[in-house]
């Protein structure tokens, strides 16, 4: 998996741990991050990536371990005197100050004089689109406008580093997709190594250059966001990440290039166009993502269809369509499969993209259908 | 509001609700009000008939210098008493409002349990502690005996009202902070120190602008029962720490002045009505804000 | 190992810990010293001469101090009972209905509150000598009947105060539903939401007896020479002579305020654990 090459690492945690009376919010988690990065710390809520956020700010003091910024110890600084600023998931606007004097607070308390001050605070004001606005105070912004107060609040101290609290959370969901779009120009533009907390998957996957998936306390995994997609390291990070269908499975023959596995709960073997790393007595799981499972007709006694890259006979099974979602882009199919004797049927969720106006009409409710997918359309998870 | 019946729809409803209160209300407390009202525009005539007779000398009386001092005095003492409390009470406040949950409710309670004990019990309790030969004159001429300490006098002096006054209503003052300091958003605490503001400046710059109402509501939930206060007085202070409720019971029980003491009482009120519009003024302010 | 200080843990930097403590003090150290001193056998001085508890015996012979502890708790409980009534209804029809004058009772039914003790006194005094006098000579207890219902006029508005706040909380949609189901306004009044307001019920009724019991300037000019209170009582004991009787008499009430208080909190943490 790619890292980012020749650039220094920024944060470094080190074995943090952090306990809330009996609760461990996080444990024992070590991580780098590089400068520049746009780093998304995602998992659903309680997980401990919020707690994390925290105590690189400064709002909480791990249990234990320690925290490096540029090298430099930072795990009992308080966080006025860290080189980092957030962005809260509540914005955090104060309401009995201007929208100027929100922005200019932080330079004041670093003793930037007033002219400086003044010029900083309408650059900040410019690079986020709020010209004009200094003046207002906060009741009279909309939520996305007290957003981008927030953010100005923050980067116009030019930190070393900017945390994101959940920072679209609050936003429709229109709004929502389009400050994606600036939040991403911006970092660009600045430079400024962005970490964030997101319970959103496609918020995370749209945003970050890398995203760290957490569950109870633990990293799960580190990766760019396709790796974590296509590459899944374990069943929770891929059933965390988009919808996916898991079959249990055993490797029959394992080679450099391919691998046969076979699949108890479906009666089939399924063809892989790559090695799996699992020696041949292991439980495997098979990973199928809804959009790389191909449906073909088998009401009219049609057989079995050839899959790309895949020997015949593998890959394929037969199923009833259960339900249809249209849901015009595209349409959801839940789909029983054929089990062998003496085993309970599984389900398997199927995504076809609409490509034209007539693709909704191509299979009905109750249908027989042969239900496969490409040598390369699988994945095996390991744990 | 949603959800609330026209009157209109249920007179008896309303009426069976409202009556019994209303009733024991208006006998009780506003006819008794509006006699008092009366009797301040009333003159004596004879041991035990007064007069309505609409004269205003009873006023004109009140602003007389002795009298006027002492509405001075009671106004000074209550607002010494309720920045006292203020100083005192906001550490407290601040501490209470953002301890973890479980030292916060013991805090409140501690804060809260004086308060429900006897007003009189705690003012007597203070005078085993302040009197010339109470526990701190004790505990000092033990200390600095052979230093030739003499026991100061603290009983019946202003200082031991002021005392009392303090210890009495600490709690008015740190109840109603704590609810202020309570609402507020801690982010917006964070957010400050994260700009780069310490604690201190984060209380000045932050907390007190945005507890602004709060902490006036706070004065005058202080300032308008100190201003009132008869027991300390009475029992902590000497012949010169009257205060304005002293002088009323005089009045009444002993000087047998009814008309003077009830315009007396009335100036009481009209300086209460003026702190309570003043309190519903805040109010109103908060929930705009 | 020590869980670092959480930030804004006001409360366990050491300055701060510094002056509650000290605060501590100031509102705890008087009402120790009174409590050991009622142990202290000494008739005169603050110097501790040993351990006794004559005091007590000597408080529990005292027939007028006892008759005036009787007066005080009887009048306790009826205003108690009768400004739950009063404060409830008050509650409920200011929450409940919409109607002209509504802000003006509303704002009414708080002057009590604020209105200082001795305006009220005087007030109550006036009335029951001039207006509405009390007949004399009454069987007890009818011949509290003034304290009593002085202590429900003041009283009353905070019992409404408290249960106002809890109605607050209140969800109509219940009642609504409730009134789906098939139950009559009053039905739904009882089934639904007095159940909602115990708490407020026992919180209002803990501050009711308490008011009651504590009130000297209200009670000291209605009270009539065979209506002693015990505050009363005790005020005229205070005035004539530092009594070590008095120290024993308040720890007395002192221990029965916390209890009561105590149970109070415990019966209403109780209720709202049982409710979430």
């Amino acid at each position: 998996m790619t890292q980012p090459a020749a650039k220094p690492v920024i944060i470094e945690f080190r074995n943090i741990t952090k306990r809330f009376g009996p609760v461990v919010a996080v444990d024992n988690v070590s991580l780098a991050i590089t400068e520049g990065e746009f780093f998304a710390l995602l998992g659903p809520s309680g997980c401990g990536k919020t707690t994390l956020l925290r105590m690189l700010a400064g709002f909480e003091t791990p249990t234990s371990g320690q925290i490096l910024i540029d090298g430099k110890d930072i795990t009992r600084e308080p966080p006025n005197k860290r080189p980092v600023n957030m962005v809260f998931q509540n914005y955090a606007v104060f309401p009995h100050l201007s929208v100027r004097h929100n922005i200019e607070y932080g330079l004041k308390m670093e003793g930037v004089g007033a002219d400086e001050r003044r010029d900083r605070a309408e650059a900040a004001l410019s690079l986020v689109q709020l010209e004009g606005y200094g003046e207002r105070m906060p009741d009279q912004l909309s939520g996305g406008q007290r957003q981008r107060v927030a953010l100005a609040r923050a980067i116009v101290k030019r930190p070393r580093v900017l945390l994101l609290d959940e920072p679209l959370s609050a936003l429709d969901a229109k709004l929502r997709e389009e400050l994606r779009f600036e939040m991403s120009a911006l970092q660009d533009k600045l430079g400024i190594t962005f970490v964030m907390v997101t319970h959103d998957q496609d918020e995370a996957l749209a945003l970050a250059s890398r995203c760290a998936v957490m569950h109870k306390g633990s990293l799960m995994q580190v990766a760019t966001p396709a790796d974590l997609y296509e590459f899944p390291a374990t069943r929770l990070v891929a059933d965390f990440i988009g919808s996916v269908n898991l079959f249990e499975g055993r490797v029959l023959a394992e080679e450099a290039d391919h691998a046969e596995i076979e699949l108890p709960e479906l009666g089939i073997k399924a063809w892989l166009d790559h090695g799996t790393g699992s020696s041949e007595t292991l439980q495997i799981w098979l990973a199928l993502r809804p959009e790389k499972v191909e449906l073909h007709k088998r009401s009219n006694g049609e057989g079995p269809p050839t899959l790309e890259g895949t020997p015949a006979g593998y890959n394929v099974v037969k199923g009833t369509i259960l339900d249809i979602a249209y849901l015009g882009s595209e349409s959801v199919f839940d789909i029983r499969l054929e089990a062998p004797e003496g085993r309970e049927p599984k389900r398997i969720r199927v995504i076809r993209p609409n490509l034209t106006r007539w693709d909704q009409e191509d299979f009905t409710w109750d249908e027989n259908v042969w239900v496969g997918w490409h040598a390369e359309g699988a994945h095996v998870l390991l744990a | 509001m949603q959800g609330e019946i026209d009157w209109k729809r249920s007179k008896s409803g309303l009426a069976g609700l409202l009556g019994p209160p209303l009733f024991w209300f208006i006998l009780f407390f506003a006819v008794p009000m509006a006699v008092v009202w009366a009797y301040s525009f009333g003159t004596n005539v004879g041991i035990a008939d007064i007069e309505i007779s609409g004269t205003f000398a009873n006023y004109a009386r009140v602003l007389e210098p002795l009298y006027l001092g002492i509405l001075a005095k009671s106004l000074a003492f209550a607002a010494l008493a309720t920045l006292i409390c203020l100083v005192v009470g906001f550490p407290v406040a601040l501490a209470i409002s953002f301890a973890p949950p479980g030292l916060k409710t013991w805090l409140l309670i501690g804060v809260m349990l004086p308060f429900w004990t006897n007003l009189l019990i705690r003012t007597y309790a203070l005078i085993a502690l302040l009197r010339d030969e109470g526990l701190i004159n004790q505990s000092l001429s033990l200390a600095f005996g052979w230093a030739g300490f003499e026991p100061m006098q603290m009983m019946n002096t202003n200082f031991a009202v002021m005392v009392g006054l303090v210890y009495v209503h600490l709690p008015f003052t740190v109840l109603p902070l704590y609810a202020a300091l309570d609402r507020l958003d801690r982010s917006l605490l964070e957010a400050s120190l994260d700009l780069g503001a310490g604690h201190l400046r984060t209380i000045w710059n932050i907390v007190i602008p945005l507890a602004g109402v709060g902490i006036a509501s706070a004065v005058l939930l202080t300032f308008i029962p100190v201003l009132g206060s008869y027991l300390q007085p009475d029992l902590l202070g000497g012949p010169d720490s009257q205060m304005i409720a002293n002088v009323i019971e005089r009045q009444f029980k002993r000087a047998n002045d009814w008309p003077f003491g009830a315009a007396l009482a009335f100036m009481l009120m009209y300086l209460t009505f003026f702190g309570i519009a003043l309190q519903s003024l805040l109010k109103k302010k908060e929930r705009t804000e | 190992m020590k869980e670092p200080k959480a930030l804004l843990d006001y409360a366990r930097s050491w300055p701060l810990r510094l002056w509650m403590g000290a605060v501590g003090l100031f509102l705890y150290l008087p009402l120790a010293v009174l409590i050991v001193m009622s142990f202290n056998d000494s008739r005169r001085t603050t110097k501790w001469q040993g351990f006794t508890f004559d005091w007590y015996g000597k408080v529990f012979q005292d027939t007028e101090l006892m008759g005036a502890l009787g007066n005080s708790l009887t009048i306790a409980a009826f205003s108690t009972v009768i400004s739950l009534i009063l404060g409830t209804l008050a509650a409920i029809a200011l929450w409940r209905f919409r109607f002209p004058g509504r802000t003006l009772v509303d704002g009414s039914f708080s002057l009590p509150i604020v209105v200082p003790e001795i305006c009220m006194g005087v007030a109550l005094l006036i009335f029951f000598a001039r207006i509405l006098p009390w007949p004399g000579g009454m069987v007890w207890p009818l011949s509290l009947g003034a304290i009593i219902i002085s202590h429900v006029a003041f009283s009353f508005p905070f019992v409404a105060v408290v249960v106002r706040a809890r109605l607050e909380s209140f969800d109509r949609s219940m009642e609504e539903a409730a009134r789906d189901l098939g139950a009559s306004e009053w039905q739904a009044l009882r089934d639904v939401v007095v159940p909602h307001l115990q708490p407020a019920l026992l919180a209002g009724a803990l501050l009711a007896f308490t008011l009651s019991l504590d009130d000297f300037v209200i009670t000291f000019f209605t009270a009539g020479p065979d209506t002693v209170t015990f505050p009363v009582k005790v005020y005229s004991m205070v005035r004539f002579s530092v009594s070590p009787k008095v120290n024993a008499i308040s720890t007395l009430l002192l221990v029965f305020t916390v209890l009561l208080t105590f149970i109070a909190l415990r019966l209403q943490a109780k209720a709202e654990a049982e409710k979430s």
